[in-house]
């Protein structure tokens, strides 16, 4: 039950980081404007326009296609996969199951191997290629190796050590509803669960941020009509004018 | 072959992903203005006692005022997408001119100063203090980016380069180490109106003297006025077309086109400068300076229309932030686009059938053209995305019948820079703009000799300077750098000649066979 205490408090603490930290730095995202119209050109000259083309770059990461083929399929393979795990997770918060989440179930093994396969050739480029070797720090090696090892613990739990999933539901139920249930203590279990809370505590102050980031990136979502459309902010407008105008 | 101290890159099949050799390039600094240089502008004129604090609190004030800083310091992934993007970064083979090192150099203060784990943990996110080193290390490098926003096309997110440059050269400017160059250049716009310092009188001769060139070469008076009240258009064009070469043919063409069109025009000499470098020091109050004298001189000369000449980043200013920066512009003819550029015009033209061109005057060339920059990337022309590549294209077509293009992946949005864009056209930056034009080069050396390509055509006063003083380094001649409206100009049919001109053109014809 110690250990339980441990993790239940854990994921109380991650959520609230996650949760408060990510709508801090939304909030002064949204908050800081964009004096001039910036798009990269050619650049869609309609809001609609600007939705699909964001939607290109969420759903296809339609520049880095265009930047590099090889971190592009990477980068597909390991972002895909983690979101079919992720969404597949959803049946341990739940109850009843919901349809779909079922249904997607034996997509589990391609899903972790597709996750394991993306994070790994990735950080073998950030190794062997001299160019991103150079631009790495230390958190950028380990930021994969994390998720590496989120998703290799996940694993074993399933296929190596059989972790009692049921146990686990009711536990992550517990946490959820506040009514404890104790939770499996088998080594990928304990492994699996402190790497996703260091996750969800370092999301908001490391480079995951791009997630909600990029939605605000100027340059990919303003509408290119300045001719026809006048942009001002209000710092612009709030500034002493120099007095030659 | 021109001659340097300094190893040219030679041009192969390819741009090779040169192999990185840091420190290659962190000689290269360009001049620090001098103290009323800075003074002009409204910047300390020289490097302050309290540079750190200054230039930390300059970089909190613009991250609270640029989402682009704010957003793009934090979201880059380090996926490396971007680093062999960027022209200096392949010629110079500099490590710290990948477009993510260049930002990194700004991102590992902002960490240290501005973000929790870079408060706490500097080494483990490669955060670090801002140290004198570090303040001579940004004036260099931000000095090695054109802003051209090439690696922004490729970025997952859109991170533009050339925002983090233009917010390091504004932090470097407000604790008194401004650039030569620009500054210098924007306090002649101030005091004279244009980059060139070209006082009204000589414009006014100047564009008397080009009105005979004109007249000798066609026959016909061809009007090239200035300051001239109630015209119908105020033509707003770099001052380098008033005698640049090759420039000045340029004007020469647009002016024949107002012609041959019977638009009434005007150039101000209060304003006689397209160019914008407030864009380049990344500083809005003087780029909005710079933008209203245009907006005055229009209401002083009572037209109805504003065309803008070739130049790419004042383009990109007039197109893009104008009407932020000096609009509305709402006293003006709300029939033609504001600002519209003489491209856009000359096309439209050419669609209503209200001028002509005879592409055989030019058959001795075989063209190609190379997308500006701050066009390709920072504008449009026409009502459709991509109207900026394919309305000059269509232009040049509809003047000339030979035509290619250069490979495929160095034109359009993916065009790389001529190397000399950004305010770095200067001479003290001869050995970075040298090999900062090899990709462009390199790719227009490629249709020399697959295509015997004669002439490259442009529409940026910058791109066509640096052209004329690179080319010769690649073993290319110096004239090939062509005005795309020096094309047209040529081409251009003229409904009135006289007719004693045209024997005489005839005679001269004969006398050639
Ligand atoms: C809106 C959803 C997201 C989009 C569109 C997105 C997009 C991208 C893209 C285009 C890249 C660069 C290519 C690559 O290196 O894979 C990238 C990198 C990365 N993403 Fe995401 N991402 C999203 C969500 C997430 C989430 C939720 C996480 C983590 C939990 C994450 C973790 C990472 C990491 C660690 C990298 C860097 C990989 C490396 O070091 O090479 N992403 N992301
Ligand atoms: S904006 Fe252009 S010059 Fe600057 S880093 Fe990007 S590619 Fe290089
Ligand atoms: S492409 Fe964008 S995200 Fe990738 S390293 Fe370059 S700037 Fe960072």
């Amino acid at each position: 039950m110690f250990i339980t205490g441990i993790f239940a408090v854990g994921f109380y603490i991650a959520t609230i980081i996650l949760i408060v930290g990510v709508a801090m730095k939304v909030m002064r995202y949204a908050r800081t404007p964009s004096p001039l119209v910036i798009p990269t050109t050619p650049a869609p000259t309609t809001r609609g326009g600007v939705v699909l083309r964001m939607a290109r770059e969420v759903f296809v990461f339609e520049s880095l296609f265009k930047g590099n083929i090889w971190t592009w399929v990477l980068g597909i393979l390991f972002h895909y996969g983690m979101l079919i795990a992720l969404l597949r997770h959803l049946r341990y918060f739940t109850d009843p199951v919901w349809g779909w989440v079922s249904l997607m179930q034996w997509m589990g093994i391609y899903a972790g191997f597709a996750m394991l396969a993306g994070l790994a050739g990735l950080f073998i480029r950030r190794v062997f290629v001299d160019r991103i070797r150079y631009i790495s720090s230390p958190s950028d090696y380990l930021i994969l190796a994390l998720l590496f090892f989120i998703a290799f613990s996940g694993m074993m739990m399933k296929y190596v050590s059989h972790t009692d999933i049921i146990a686990v539901k009711e536990f992550i139920r517990g946490v959820m509803t506040f009514h404890w249930s104790p939770m499996p203590t088998d080594i990928p279990v304990l492994i699996h669960f402190t790497l996703v809370i260091t996750l969800m505590i370092i999301f908001p102050i490391s480079k995951m941020i791009h997630a909600p980031g990029m939605f605000f990136s100027p340059t990919r979502n303003m509408v290119d009509n300045p001719r026809e459309k006048r942009h001002v902010v209000r710092w612009v407008e709030e500034r002493s004018q120099s007095p030659d105008q | 072959m021109a001659k340097a101290d300094y190893e040219i890159p030679g041009l192969s099949q390819y741009v090779p992903v040169p192999k990185l050799e840091p420190g290659k390039m962190e000689h290269s600094s360009p001049f620090i203005a001098k103290p009323e240089h800075n003074a002009d502008l409204g910047f300390p004129g020289e490097l302050v006692d309290d540079w750190h604090d200054k230039a930390i609190d300059k970089m909190g004030d613009l991250l609270k005022k640029y989402r682009s800083l704010q957003v793009f310091m934090d979201i880059c992934v380090k996926c490396g997408a971007c680093t062999d993007k960027c022209h200096y970064m392949l010629g110079t083979a500099d490590p710290k001119n990948m477009p993510v090192a260049r930002q990194d150099l700004m991102r590992s203060v902002y960490r240290r100063y501005f973000t929790w784990p870079g408060k706490h943990f500097p080494k483990l996110v490669g955060a670090r203090d801002l140290t004198r080193d570090v303040l001579d290390e940004w004036y260099s490098y931000y000095h090695q980016c054109s802003e051209c926003r090439r690696c922004s096309v490729y970025c997952p997110y859109g991170i533009d380069t050339a925002e983090i440059t233009m917010a390091g050269r504004e932090i470097l400017a407000h604790v008194g180490m401004g650039q030569k160059y620009s500054n210098e250049i924007i306090g002649k716009v101030y005091k004279i109106g244009n980059n060139l310092g070209l006082p009204g009188p000589a414009l006014e001769n100047t564009l008397e003297g080009l009105a005979e060139d004109i007249e000798d070469e066609t026959g016909i008076a061809v009007a090239m006025p200035m300051d001239k009240v109630g015209s119908e258009v105020l033509l707003i064009t770099p001052s380098a077309d008033f005698f640049a070469e090759p420039h000045v043919d340029g004007l020469m063409g647009y002016a024949k086109v107002f012609h041959e069109a019977g638009i009434d025009w005007t150039v101000s000499s209060y304003a006689s400068e397209a160019a914008n470098f407030g864009l380049f020091i990344g500083n809005y109050d003087n780029m909005e300076k710079i933008a209203k004298r245009i907006r005055k001189a229009s209401i002083d000369l009572k037209v109805r229309r504003i065309v803008h000449g070739e130049c790419g980043h004042a383009w990109r200013v007039a197109y893009s932030f104008w009407n932020t920066l000096a609009g509305p512009f709402d006293y003006l003819d709300s029939n033609y686009p504001v600002p519209q550029h003489i491209c856009e015009l000359t096309y439209d033209l050419l669609q209503a059938g209200k001028i002509k061109l005879d592409p055989s005057q030019n058959d001795d060339k075989v063209l190609t053209f190379h997308d500006s920059c701050n066009v390709a990337r920072g504008s449009r022309m026409g009502d459709k995305p991509g109207g900026q590549f394919d309305i000059p294209r269509a232009l040049i077509k509809a003047a000339c019948n030979n035509y290619v293009d250069m490979a495929r992946d160095t034109i359009n949005e993916h065009t790389f820079c001529c190397g000399g864009g950004g305010g770095l056209l200067t001479d003290d930056l001869m050995e970075l703009r040298v090999k900062g034009a090899m990709p462009r080069m390199q790719a227009l050396n490629e249709v020399v000799e697959s295509d015997k390509v004669t002439h490259v055509a442009a529409i940026c006063a910058i791109c066509k300077t640096q052209f004329a003083k690179t080319l010769p380094y690649y073993n290319m001649g110096m004239d090939m750098i062509i005005s795309v409206h020096h094309l047209v100009g040529d081409a251009l049919i003229m409904s009135d000649v006289p007719e004693d001109k045209e024997e005489e053109d005839e005679d001269e014809a004969r006398a050639q066979d």
